[in-house]
């Protein structure tokens, strides 16, 4: 009977992990020697270290999230696939039916588009009939989105070296390639959240902010041929990169996600859908949770930013527009934050603050490469 | 704390004007931007170079203050916090804790206090043991207590970060400048006659500092902006250029920049030789060099020049240097030739839609040609004939401003993709002597064989052929205007451009012809040549002077632009990053909880509260499931 008082004691993650975890760590593991093996040449240490971090922070990640851990193995699986069928040929891309039509870069790009779309359709669907079912399905195509997203951009990275392999280079270099990082980074957000609270309801919402990524996607593709790899200025050809960027797209996907919550609080407080969504209380602490997890990337990426421009602009901090409209949405956010932990305050005005700092993360992300120039012109429209 | 909310909101505020106005360009074009009264007005507040304003310092010394009050204040209180169980917390106080709940217990009171204690424990929990006067015992527990110390880290990492800020910055000269010991320098002067005020000795602990080498060259001082000026900064050792490279992707986009540099130093045995690229600097002496641009460092021009004003076709040849300056013309109306620049590649995207691929389309140069009374236009001109809609032209574009956009020239390339064919034929076109002869060859291939109407037909060429030589479509159309009622203008005109085609055509036979080569053929091809022919003949006009110069050879000689760097506030600045991201962590995700139970001795009775210092879902929940849980650990 005793020993019924040890139960409570949580689970270190070790305890937790099945035989499919260790077989999912030591494939990563595995992946990541072969690349090793085969790479390691062209590579420099900081890569090499990156290379082994990733291994290691998406197995520890995958056995937290289970979710994530499935995502993570379909993506190696889809994207080996395609790189195996392009033969080391580019042309093929349109030549070979599967990549034609689902899995070279631009195809699982635009099936990624798609699904987006019908997942936040399926979701407002599901908000209104109060369908579980239908929550389950958008939820579905939202992991299928992310799905093609993501072997859309490992392909793409492959095909990179296919131009030349001078070209190639991981597909996180101008706004049409981070705009689909932005698209991916805040569904997977969000999908973390849902998976959590089990929050359905507002998918809607979070989709919308995702569909106007897609949309900016369509227009950019369609419009000014942006899709196409562009080989990498001398600026950019850098290690930092490949911390940089991803680092600073949690925090935009991550303060869009919050943006999106803080609407559905603000329309909750009104009653309208009070019904439908989840409680003010749990809209809040994701919003909450959702700034915090932003504020934090936000700060890595931004040092990490100041490292590199100490190694390529010749200082850490040159105020050069970019970095200054970074230092002003890292001090809105770290306003917001002191409200809310040391004046405990709650409720409308921080989600209507939420929806401010949307914008002034938008325009920091985006109106800064539009309208103001400086150091940072790498996406300019 | 309101306070502090307020000196972020006004540090972002301000930062936001120094990117809407661009900062640091030449005080000319703010002149210009915003008339002489808001200029100065501009000036005074700093607003050209806001970040060393020094109202803008003042608001982060602020900033820098108030948070170290904030952490004077606080830190104490933070680490009592950080140290303490609170087990001095009275059973009254406890009953009035919105968490709490209580449970009776069986069995004597030591077994369930090890119960308590090991599920503690077993939750992570730390606790301390309070033996009350009246012999209950009271279990003061906590965990992730360590999140106060991310409230120490982020504070203190702003001071930091800051310090090292103010190490990297400006300040000490602004002090100087203040006190009148150092003055930037206004005027462009060799840097040998930069008085000693204006000059920053080689002890200067930071600077951010740029030197332009060309090629074969070397120096010992680099030169730093400031405002409209510049300070002169001496550097302890010498750099020299050996080779200055760009490479190139199979589009042309530029692959990477390098410079071979060579320090030397006497504390060196031997010189340092070093290649840099961007992302790759290198560092002596805590000196960072870093290849930061490039420009022209002298490259030699060789133009051919159409003076249009003469009735022979006359050229000459003009040598230049970019940077350096040239005459041309007769000595009564000498023009200097100015040249800027010089470009070897230059990607562009010439489809039509805008949609193709951008490649290179070969080097051009900017260069200003400037009369006595010191008016200038300015130039640019392609090398190579650019590919336009399907055909070749060669392009320059002239502006009389620096605000303006320039306005281009396009003269169509001939079939040997030569400039010549067009100098010849508008030289034949538009000289009185030759018209005479276009008259006669149109007329010869007219139908009439009346002699009279013939030289009337004739005549009405050469005036026309005249007046376009005058002045272009305008001058044609001034003609008609005066001398045709407005319901047959339009009639004229086609007639009269008509006439002007096929003396084109005429004339560019002639040209053939003295060249011994065969004639035209009359197909869309040369009709549209003939067409641009007669445009560009007629936007010459527009050109704004009367030569025209065509790059002919060059011998590129480039500069490497190099920033040094001394920053010893930088590694302060990754020691507050450091600390911030560790503090934000701390802060975030680590939760601060407070359990109490008091062991009541008398009524067989657990009174349990709990406490967070953050109110949220979180603590709800884990409130609750402490709850259930402690009630199982004390009914076995």
């Amino acid at each position: 009977m005793n020993t019924q008082t040890y139960d409570f004691k949580p689970k270190s993650i070790w305890q937790t992990l099945r035989v499919q975890d260790w077989l999912y760590a030591v494939a990563l593991m595995a992946g990541a020697f072969f690349a090793f093996s085969q790479y390691s040449e062209y590579m420099d240490a900081y890569e090499l270290g990156f290379l082994f971090s990733a291994a290691i922070t998406f197995s520890y990640l995958g056995w937290r999230w289970k979710g994530l851990a499935k995502l993570v193995v379909g993506v190696a699986v889809l994207s080996l696939f395609a790189i195996n069928l392009y033969h080391g040929d580019q042309a093929r891309a349109g030549q070979v039916f599967f990549l034609k039509y689902l899995i070279s870069s631009q195809s699982a790009v635009m099936w990624m588009n798609v699904l987006f779309i019908f997942a936040m359709l399926t979701y407002w669907f599901a908000m209104f009939k109060r369908s579980d079912f239908a929550g389950r399905v958008a939820s579905a195509l939202t992991w299928s989105a992310v799905l093609f997203g993501f072997v859309g951009l490992m392909v793409r990275w492959y095909e990179s070296y296919l131009i030349a392999p001078e070209v190639g280079h991981i597909p996180i270099s101008n706004l049409y390639e981070v705009f689909i990082l932005f698209c991916l980074i805040t569904a997977l957000l969000y999908l973390h959240y849902e998976d959590k609270f089990n929050t359905k309801q507002l998918g809607g919402f979070v989709l919308l902010i995702i569909n106007a990524g897609v949309g900016f996607i369509l227009w950019y593709k369609f419009d000014r041929g942006a899709d196409a790899i562009q080989p990498l200025v001398p600026a950019l050809q850098s290690y930092w990169m490949k911390i940089h960027v991803p680092a600073n797209f949690i925090g935009y996907g991550a303060f869009s996600l919050a943006a999106m919550v803080a609407s559905a609080y603000l329309l909750a407080k009104k009653g309208i859908l009070a019904t439908r969504l989840p409680s003010l209380d749990v809209l809040d602490d994701v919003m909450y949770k959702s700034i915090a997890v932003g504020f934090a990337f936000f700060t890595i990426a931004t040092i990490l930013g100041a490292m590199w421009a100490a190694e390529a602009w010749g200082g850490y901090w040159s105020w050069d527009p970019k970095e200054t409209w970074a230092l002003i949405v890292w001090l809105n956010y770290a306003a917001w934050l002191h409200l809310r932990m040391v004046k405990g305050l709650r409720g409308p005005v921080l989600a209507w603050w939420a929806l401010v700092g949307l914008i002034v993360t938008t325009f920091a992300f985006l109106g800064v490469n539009m309208f103001l120039s400086g150091l940072h012109s790498y996406g300019e429209l | 704390m309101r306070f502090a909310v307020s000196m972020l909101s006004v540090l972002g505020v301000a930062s936001i004007i120094g990117t809407v106005l661009k900062q640091n360009e030449p005080y000319e074009n703010y002149i210009i931007k915003f008339g002489q009264f808001w200029f100065e007005a501009f000036e005074m507040l700093g607003l050209y170079d806001v970040y060393h304003a020094l109202w803008f310092l003042l608001i982060l010394l602020f900033l820098v203050i108030s948070t170290s009050l904030c952490i004077y204040r606080n830190t104490p209180l933070m680490l009592k916090e950080w140290k303490t169980f609170k087990e001095q917390a009275t059973e009254k106080s406890l009953r009035a804790f919105s968490h709490q709940a209580s449970y009776a217990t069986q069995g004597a009171s030591e077994q369930a206090q090890t119960k308590l204690t090991d599920y503690l424990t077993g939750q992570s929990f730390r606790y301390q043991l309070k033996p009350q006067a009246n012999g209950d015992v009271l279990i003061a527990a906590k965990a992730g207590t360590h999140q106060r110390l991310g409230y120490i880290f982020t504070h203190a990492a702003i001071v930091i970060i800051c310090f090292g800020g103010i190490l990297d910055g400006n300040l000490p000269f602004k002090v100087q400048e203040m006190l009148g010991n150092k003055k930037i320098e206004v005027l462009d002067i060799p840097e040998s006659q930069v008085p000693e005020i204006s000059r920053l000795n080689i002890d200067n602990p930071s600077f951010r500092a740029n030197m332009t080498l060309p090629e074969g060259m070397s120096d010992d001082v680099a030169f730093v902006r400031v405002r409209d000026g510049y300070l002169v900064q001496e550097l302890p050792f010498r750099v020299a250029l050996k080779d200055f490279r760009i490479e190139h992707y199979a589009t042309g986009q530029p692959k990477s920049f390098e410079s071979d540099l060579i320090i030397t130093d006497p504390d060196l045995d031997k010189p340092l030789e070093k290649t840099i690229s961007v992302n790759h600097p290198l560092i002596y002496k805590g000196i960072a060099i870093y290849q930061s641009d490039f420009q022209d460092g002298g490259s030699t021009l060789k133009f051919k020049v159409w003076d249009l004003t003469s009735k022979e076709m006359l050229n000459g040849e003009i040598d230049g240097v970019v940077a350096k300056k040239g005459t041309l013309g007769p000595p009564d109306q000498t023009l200097t030739v100015e040249f800027n620049e010089f470009r070897k590649f230059n990607i562009m995207n010439l489809s039509a839609d805008g949609k193709g691929k951008p490649r290179n389309v070969g080097p051009n140069t900017t260069y200003k040609l400037r009369d006595k009374s010191g008016q200038a236009r300015e130039y640019v001109s392609y090398m190579q004939p650019l590919q336009l809609d399907g055909k070749a032209y060669f392009v320059s574009g002239m502006r009389e401003t620096v605000q303006e956009d320039f306005r281009y020239l396009r003269v169509p390339a001939d079939d040997d993709l030569s400039i010549e064919g067009f100098m010849r034929l508008r030289n034949v076109l538009t000289n009185p002597d030759k018209q005479g002869e276009i008259a006669k060859r149109l007329s010869q291939n007219s139908n009439t064989t009346d002699a009279n109407l013939r030289s009337q037909f004739e005549l009405s060429v050469m005036r026309l052929l005249a007046t376009f030589a005058e002045g272009g479509f305008t001058q044609l159309s001034q003609v008609i205007e005066k001398a045709v009622p407005e319901a047959e203008r339009q009639k004229a005109a086609d007639t009269y451009f008509k006439l002007l085609n096929a003396s084109a055509f005429e004339a560019y036979n002639m040209v053939l012809a003295e060249q011994k080569k065969p004639e035209m053929a009359l197909n869309p091809k040369s009709v549209s040549y003939l067409q641009d022919a007669l445009n560009a003949m007629n936007d010459l006009f527009y050109y704004g002077t009367p030569y025209y110069f065509q790059l002919e050879d060059f011998e590129h000689k480039e500069a490497s632009g190099l920033q040094l760097t001394k920053s010893p506030g930088q590694k302060w600045v990754y020691l507050g990053s450091a600390l911030l991201v560790l503090g934000i962590f701390a802060m975030f995700y680590i939760r601060e909880r407070r359990i109490w139970l008091l062991l009541k001795a008398n009524t067989q009775e657990v009174l349990f509260a709990m406490s967070s210092n953050r109110k949220n879902l979180d603590f709800d929940q884990e409130f609750e499931r402490t709850k259930q849980q402690l009630a199982q650990v004390l009914s076995v």
